[in-house]
């Protein structure tokens, strides 16, 4: 941010220029990480929200994203985790993407995310969003989420389709809410 | 015929079952609900045996949720920065202890005795009040004034802006609510969102 004050006074007059640079510098946060963690063999990326965002907001794809809200220490959404991961061999010719956001303290993915992954074996991408600031990105996912976790997002950019859910899941109601959405091979 | 009627019928209960309703609660600017809900010292609280006070600083939490625990000493701060100003913390945890086992009466107890919580911490037996404030997580804080037409909702939201570091927090938000309705001025923002924990009817 230094730098950028620094580039900002001396690039004054050149707006476009500047425009272009705070679009780099989203472009370039979005492809990196702030932070990984990593333990025995299981490795977790942690983002801040803009970092997280592109997770949330792919375009020309035929792909299904299933985005689960969750925590270690939350215990519904622990307990409907394996409702997620078996999404992905219950339609293996689908193109469903499940991604599990993990909202754990960010001191304590070394303490308990990590861990709790190695132990369940988890095969579904885990990602940690680490922006304390949630009050700045809660409406940015749904303006609907009033911030309660588990939640999610089903969305699917080739059909223009986008669904966000503040509750638990059964494998029989995520069924229920994926029909819309699979396109079929 | 039949069977066009029978799945059009099937079609229209789906699409209704898809729209859950959104919940309930109150919005700024309406009136809150008086409550008579038992205290951890075993007596029964309503906002109205406060005779003094200005106003509330309303707030749903519990024992068990990170969340809860991570702004525990903020919340006691609260109480004692604002209770002699005449907005004391009012504390209910609306979690179902069968759902919930860390959020019994017993526990409760415990846990206001550990902290030496100074304000009532209670207990919404059969979650009755929370769905009327429209309260969805722990901690969810609802500021009311106290006028002539009851317990007005000022402010509905988040603490503040950091639940991992106190010392990192930006905006303090039921703060300046409260400094804001002392002073006879306007609260922005009326409403914030945080994560927090469901729940657990």
């Amino acid at each position: 941010m230094a730098n950028f004050r620094r580039m900002n006074l001396q690039y004054s007059k050149s707006y476009g220029f500047l425009l272009l640079l705070v679009f780099l510098t989203i472009y370039a946060n979005a492809q990196t990480p702030s932070k990984v963690y990593s333990a025995d063999g299981i490795s977790v990326k942690s983002y801040n929200f803009e970092g997280l965002r592109p997770i949330l907001e792919r375009k020309a794809t035929d792909t299904t994203y299933v985005i689960n809200f969750w925590a270690t220490w939350c215990a519904p959404c622990v307990a409907e985790l394996p409702n997620f991961e078996k999404l992905t061999t219950a339609y293996p010719d689908s193109k469903i993407k499940v991604i599990l956001v993990s909202l754990d303290f960010t001191k304590q993915v070394e303490k308990n995310l990590l861990p709790f992954l190695k132990k369940k074996q988890s095969k579904s991408e885990v990602v940690h969003l680490s922006d304390p600031d949630a009050n700045s990105w809660i409406d940015k996912v749904d303006p609907e989420w009033s911030g309660a976790i588990p939640a999610t997002v089903i969305y699917n950019p080739s059909l223009n389709l986008r669904k966000f859910y503040e509750q638990s899941f059964t494998f029989e109601a995520l069924q229920s809410e994926l029909k819309p959405f699979i396109t079929l091979p | 015929m039949k069977t066009i009627q029978t799945f059009g019928l099937a079609l229209l209960l789906f699409v209704a079952a898809s729209f859950s309703t959104p919940p309930a609660g109150y919005k700024v600017g309406d009136v809150a609900t008086d409550f008579k809900l038992k205290n951890v010292d075993g007596k029964m609280v309503s906002l109205s045996d406060y005779k003094n006070a200005k106003g509330f600083i309303v707030i749903f939490t519990c024992n068990h949720c990170p969340y809860a625990k991570a702004y525990e000493d903020r919340i006691i701060a609260l109480d004692k920065m604002y209770a002699p100003k005449g907005y004391p913390v009012i504390a209910i945890n609306p979690n179902n202890p069968e759902k919930q086992a860390e959020d019994s009466y017993a526990l409760m107890q415990q846990r206001a005795r550990e902290k030496k919580f100074t304000f009532p911490y209670l207990f919404d037996d059969g979650q009755k009040i929370y769905p009327q404030y429209g309260a969805t997580k722990t901690p969810h804080v609802f500021l009311l004034q106290k006028t002539a037409k009851g317990n007005v909702i000022k402010y509905i939201g988040a603490i503040d802006d950091n639940h991992e570091d106190p010392s990192a927090v930006k905006e303090k938000y039921v703060e300046a609510a409260v400094n804001a309705l002392l002073a006879n001025k306007s609260v922005t923002p009326t409403e914030t969102k945080a994560i927090g924990c469901s729940i657990k009817a």
